[in-house]
Formats: structure tokens, C-alpha cells, sequence
């Protein structure tokens, strides 16, 4: 196994820890899909019980087997959200944290909500401009994972105020002229 | 690196040297911006991107600290500023001769001036387009109004010469490209030429009298009042003189561009369509009370707000509390110069108790009044100068 370049003694500890803990996921990767293939043979799974089933295994692979805390912040999931990076986990998660937290954070994607077709357009205008690279077989999987979980949400010409983001407090008049 | 990320980076080798993704990077999350108030919104933190809650744009003059920041790339580190040897050069197609001004030269040759010049993001209010617009999800404190020192553009720009065919100046700053490619620039745009030539746009190194803070562009910066503040570039180190309108990046394309003609919400328009902004549409601010006030109905309410037009002054200010069925005006101030924005106030009566918005909107010097809902649909969602809105509870 090769350690990258430019990273600090702590980046590379980290690098490894994570190389032997994919290594560990992935024999157990293996296990879990025999399992699933001898499954399959044994039933005809409903299409639902299919998604549950690749579902669980996403989140079982963010939660394995981490020994030290920091290692749980890094892949610490709430609600389904990833903590550090505010992306839902579900299917193409891994491929967006690694492809599309690069250059800038997860913040400026998951503040934005578009169609499959609009993703597409950010990521042909960030190759075309931005140094982007190519996504090779991953592009359809980040653009299912964008357009699912990051859809425009109907609305009218202009919201309301959102009354339940206020904070009502009692203005003080006495002190404000 | 793939192995830690659970998946490849296909064509990781594409990756510039020495990039490692932000979801690997050992960074602490942003809680506080270097320099900023703690109670910015941050939209983003690598690049930063963050914008203030409009109840703390209440002073006339906004302070440093709570000056929203919007930047495309990663700005110099401020050890590596040395204000000795900091130098603006200036070229271009149409620039006479080339020349180059340090900091002190520039200081020491032209006369200083200061004015109070109002800058807003050209993508404030985004989030509320409908379809959804690309890009930071601004809401309304991108826009901020500081006292701003330095020199006029026009006299550097006289003192170096202009052919007769300049069309634009264009600038380049010392920030990073994300991707850390120094071959690409962050953003690098500009302004036509009678714009470059008006005697508010400055070359500026003082912010209220004060460095600049580095965020927005410390040591020195153009400064255009009234313009999309991207206009106006950070961490200058050149400018460019073009003899055609500058194509720099987030100059072409889409990028703080608007359809020519107006177009239906979620049209597709392609870059020929698309228009460049100049000046920034009439827009107001309620700075006072911030929103959530309960107050008891024998009480009287004091608001009170900024009000900006762009190139334009504001000539009136009205406020609504029945959802725009009436209006009443407020008292508005006169500009501490042009370009500044402006201070409107009033004192509300309310008839009962209830659920109130205390709506706001400004009328521009030829007329132009905010819109309640929406303006046009734009597919980067820019210019939403919708009326500001305030929910007050009377008791
Ligand atoms: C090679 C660098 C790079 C990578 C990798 C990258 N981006 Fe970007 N992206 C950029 C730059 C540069 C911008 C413009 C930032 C700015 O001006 O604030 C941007 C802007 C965006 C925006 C805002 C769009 C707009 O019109 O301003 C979104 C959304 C976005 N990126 C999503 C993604 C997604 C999703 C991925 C993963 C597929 C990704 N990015 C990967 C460089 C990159």
C-alpha cells in the first residue's frame, strides 16, 4: 500500500487506519453479497425489499467498526445526515462526498436544489470552467443521488414568511428611542 | 486517498498536486469567520461565503466586522501580504504604457478621497427564486454600505492613458482558484469605462478607516457603489485595460448576466440572451426591529431601514401593514454622498391586536418601486429586490 504525498504524520495515520478498516469493510462486503446472491436464489425479492436491502448495506458501511473517536466524527450519521458534511446518506453519498467536496465544501451543494438536468448542467459548467474532472461511471450515480435528494420543492411566486423560523421576543420600547 | 473515502476518485490524477478533499481534510468547521461577527450567516466556508442578519445592518455605516463576504476563491494569507512591496500594475490593449504603482506611490501621487459607497452581491435574495437558482442561497444581508478611503481610478488612469477605443477595465486579484490551478483565475471582472471614470469609483485601502479586513480584500480593492459587488475586485493586483468588453471568468456565459428580455420562470436561455448587470435595482432594508417584535397595542412602533437604488438616488420610502393594501411614507434621509444608501424611518400605530408584517419598499429617482412578489425570473437568480418583510406581534 502506497501513502499519498503531501500529507501530515496525523493524515497518514488516519490513511492507514481507514485503508485497513475498508479492507476489513470490504471482506465483509464480500460475505454480505454472497449472502445476497445465495438470497436471491432462494427468493424472488420484491423491488422494494431490494432498495431496503442496498439502503441498509450503505449505512452499515458508514458505521463499522471505527475504533477511535475521531474516526466517529468523521463518519458520524444522525437522522440520516452525515454530521460533517450535512449530505444525506443513501445511495452515491460516497461517490459525492469524494468527487464534490474537492474544491469547495458540501455546503455550497447541499444548499442548492435542482433537477436531474440542472445537476447536470452545474457539473458540465464546472468541467467546462472549473477544472472538474471527469466522473466516468460514477456521473450517473452522483446525478441520481443529487436529483433525489437535492429536487427543486414546488413553491409559489414568493413564500411567506416562515413563521415557524421566527424567534418572538417583547421589544422593549422604553429603550429603543 | 480512494481507499479512505470508501469510493475512487476517478481520474484522481487529474487532481493538482497536493489537493486533499475538504471531507478528508483535517479542518475544524468554521464557527467563527477571522474577523467577523459571530452572528454572520454562513453559507459557505470553503469558499467563505457568509451575509448578516438584517438587524445588525442597523448602523448607518456598516462596521468591518459585519461586512458580508462573498468569495469565489481562497483569499491570500495575510502573512504573505507585505504592504511594502504590494504593487497594482496596469496594462491592456488600450492602456498608452504600461506602469506599475505600489501601494505608497499610489498613496503619495494621487489625492485621497472618501465616500460612503454601498456594495451588494448581485445574487442577494437568490433563495427565493422559483424554479431554484444555481449558487449561494443568499437571503437578504448581502449588501452592506462602508466608508470607504483611496484613490480615483480615473486620476491612475489618466496619469497612464487611455487610446480612444477603451472600452472596459478588468481586474485580477491575488485569490486562489479552488482547484489550486494557478493558471485559473477565481473571478476577474470589471466595468465599462465611463463607470471606471466616475469620481466615487476608487482604488481603496481603508475601510471606515481602517484596513480593509482581509475577507473583503485586504490590502487594497476597486470599489464601483451601486454595481453588483463583484464589479468591484479584491486583493487587487492589476488591472487591465481592454479595447473590448472584458472576458475574464464570471464575466461570460451566465455568470452575473440576466436575460435581455424577460422570460417565463424556468426558461432555458442561452448565453447570446444573457445581458450583463450594471446597476443594481431600487431596494430597501428593515434594519429596526428586528423580526419576531411583540409589542402591546398602546405602544408605538419605531422602524427604521436602509434605502439604495443602484446609480440612482431613492427619492421615497413607504412602508405597509396590511400586506400592501395601503401605504403610508417614511422619513427618508438625503445620501451622505451619491452611492451611499440611505436612512428611512417612522413610527407605526397599530389599529388592533394580531399578526402583522411591516412591509418596505423604495422608489428610485426615475420612479421604479420595489415589486411585493418576485421580480423577473433568472435562471442564476439575480436581483430579487423584493420587498423586505417583517413579522411583529401586537398584544
Ligand atoms: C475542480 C474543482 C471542483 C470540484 C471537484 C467540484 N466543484 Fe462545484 N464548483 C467549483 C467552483 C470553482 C465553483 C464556483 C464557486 C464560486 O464561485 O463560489 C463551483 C460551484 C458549484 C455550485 C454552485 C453553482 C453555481 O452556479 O454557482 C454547485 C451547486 C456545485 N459547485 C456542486 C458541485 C458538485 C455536485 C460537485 C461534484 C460532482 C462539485 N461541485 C465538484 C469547483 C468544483
Amino acid at each position: 500500500m502506497k501513502t499519498p504525498e503531501g500529507l501530515n504524520d496525523k493524515q497518514k495515520d488516519q490513511y492507514q487506519e481507514a485503508w485497513l478498516d475498508t479492507l476489513r469493510t470490504f471482506i465483509f462486503g464480500a460475505k454480505t453479497i454472497l449472502f445476497f446472491v445465495f438470497a436471491a436464489l432462494l427468493y424472488i425479492p420484491l423491488e422494494d425489499d431490494i432498495k431496503n436491502l442496498f439502503k441498509e448495506k450503505q449505512e452499515v458501511k458508514v458505521t463499522t467498526n471505527r475504533s477511535t473517536e475521531k474516526d466517529e466524527d468523521y463518519d458520524r450519521v444522525e437522522n440520516g445526515i452525515h454530521v460533517q458534511t450535512g449530505f444525506v446518506v443513501a445511495p452515491g453519498f460516497d461517490e459525492v462526498r469524494a468527487n464534490c467536496t474537492v474544491c469547495h465544501s458540501s455546503k455550497l451543494v447541499t444548499q442548492n436544489r435542482a433537477t436531474r438536468e440542472g445537476w447536470e448542467q452545474m457539473i458540465i459548467w464546472m468541467q467546462e470552467k472549473q477544472g472538474l474532472w471527469d466522473l466516468g461511471d460514477r456521473k450517473p450515480i452522483i446525478l441520481d443521488y443529487l436529483s433525489t435528494h437535492y429536487a427543486p420543492i414546488k413553491k409559489g411566486r414568493r413564500d411567506n414568511i416562515d413563521i415557524a423560523e421566527v424567534e418572538w421576543y417583547i421589544l422593549d420600547l422604553e429603550n429603543t428611542d | 486517498m480512494s481507499l479512505a473515502l470508501g469510493t475512487s476518485i476517478v481520474f484522481a490524477n487529474n487532481l493538482p498536486a497536493g489537493l486533499v478533499p475538504v471531507a478528508l481534510e483535517d479542518h475544524p468547521a468554521f464557527q467563527n469567520l477571522p474577523g467577523k461577527h459571530s452572528e454572520m450567516i454562513i453559507l459557505n466556508d470553503r469558499p467563505i461565503n457568509a451575509e448578516t442578519p438584517p438587524h445588525l445592518l442597523d448602523d448607518d455605516v456598516t462596521p468591518g466586522d459585519l461586512f458580508f463576504v462573498r468569495n469565489n476563491g481562497l483569499p491570500p494569507n495575510r502573512k504573505e501580504i507585505n504592504l511594502k512591496t504590494w504593487s497594482i500594475s496596469f496594462d491592456g490593449e488600450s492602456a498608452k504604457q504600461k506602469k506599475t504603482y505600489t501601494l505608497d506611490e499610489l498613496k503619495s501621487k494621487f489625492k485621497t478621497y472618501t465616500y460612503q459607497l454601498t456594495l451588494e452581491c448581485g445574487g442577494n435574495g437568490r433563495k427565493e427564486f422559483n424554479p431554484p437558482a444555481k449558487g449561494n442561497q443568499w437571503g437578504l444581508g448581502a449588501v452592506a454600505c462602508a466608508e470607504w478611503t483611496g484613490v480615483r481610478l480615473k486620476d491612475v488612469l489618466q496619469d497612464i492613458g487611455l487610446k480612444s477605443d477603451a472600452v472596459y477595465i478588468a481586474y485580477y486579484g491575488k485569490d486562489m482558484h479552488l482547484s489550486g490551478d494557478p493558471k485559473k483565475d477565481p473571478i476577474s471582472r470589471g466595468v465599462p469605462i465611463p463607470k471606471a471614470m466616475e469620481d466615487e469609483s476608487l482604488i481603496a485601502w481603508s475601510m471606515n478607516g481602517q484596513d480593509i479586513p482581509l475577507l473583503n480584500g485586504y490590502p487594497v480593492r476597486l470599489v464601483f457603489g451601486g454595481w453588483p459587488a463583484s464589479c468591484s475586485g479584491k486583493w487587487l493586483e492589476r488591472i487591465s485595460i481592454r479595447n473590448k468588453v472584458h472576458d475574464g471568468t464570471k464575466m461570460t456565459g451566465q455568470a452575473y448576466r440576466v436575460p435581455c428580455n424577460p422570460v417565463a420562470p424556468g426558461s432555458k436561455v442561452e448565453n447570446e440572451d444573457m445581458c450583463i448587470i450594471e446597476s443594481m435595482p431600487v431596494k430597501s432594508l428593515i434594519t429596526f426591529p428586528k423580526t419576531g417584535a411583540q409589542i402591546k397595542l398602546n405602544q408605538t412602533l419605531p422602524i427604521r431601514g436602509h434605502a439604495w437604488a443602484g446609480d440612482l438616488e431613492v427619492q421615497s420610502v413607504e412602508y405597509s401593514i396590511d400586506f400592501g393594501s395601503t401605504w403610508k411614507t417614511c422619513e427618508l434621509n438625503k445620501p451622505a454622498n451619491r452611492l451611499a444608501w440611505q436612512r428611512f424611518s417612522t413610527k407605526i400605530k397599530f389599529p388592533k391586536v394580531g399578526y402583522y408584517e411591516v412591509w418596505a419598499r423604495a422608489k428610485d429617482s426615475n420612479g421604479k418601486t420595489q415589486p411585493m412578489l418576485l421580480p423577473g425570473w433568472n435562471p442564476k437568480g439575480y436581483l430579487n429586490n423584493a420587498c423586505h418583510r417583517v413579522a411583529i406581534k401586537v398584544t
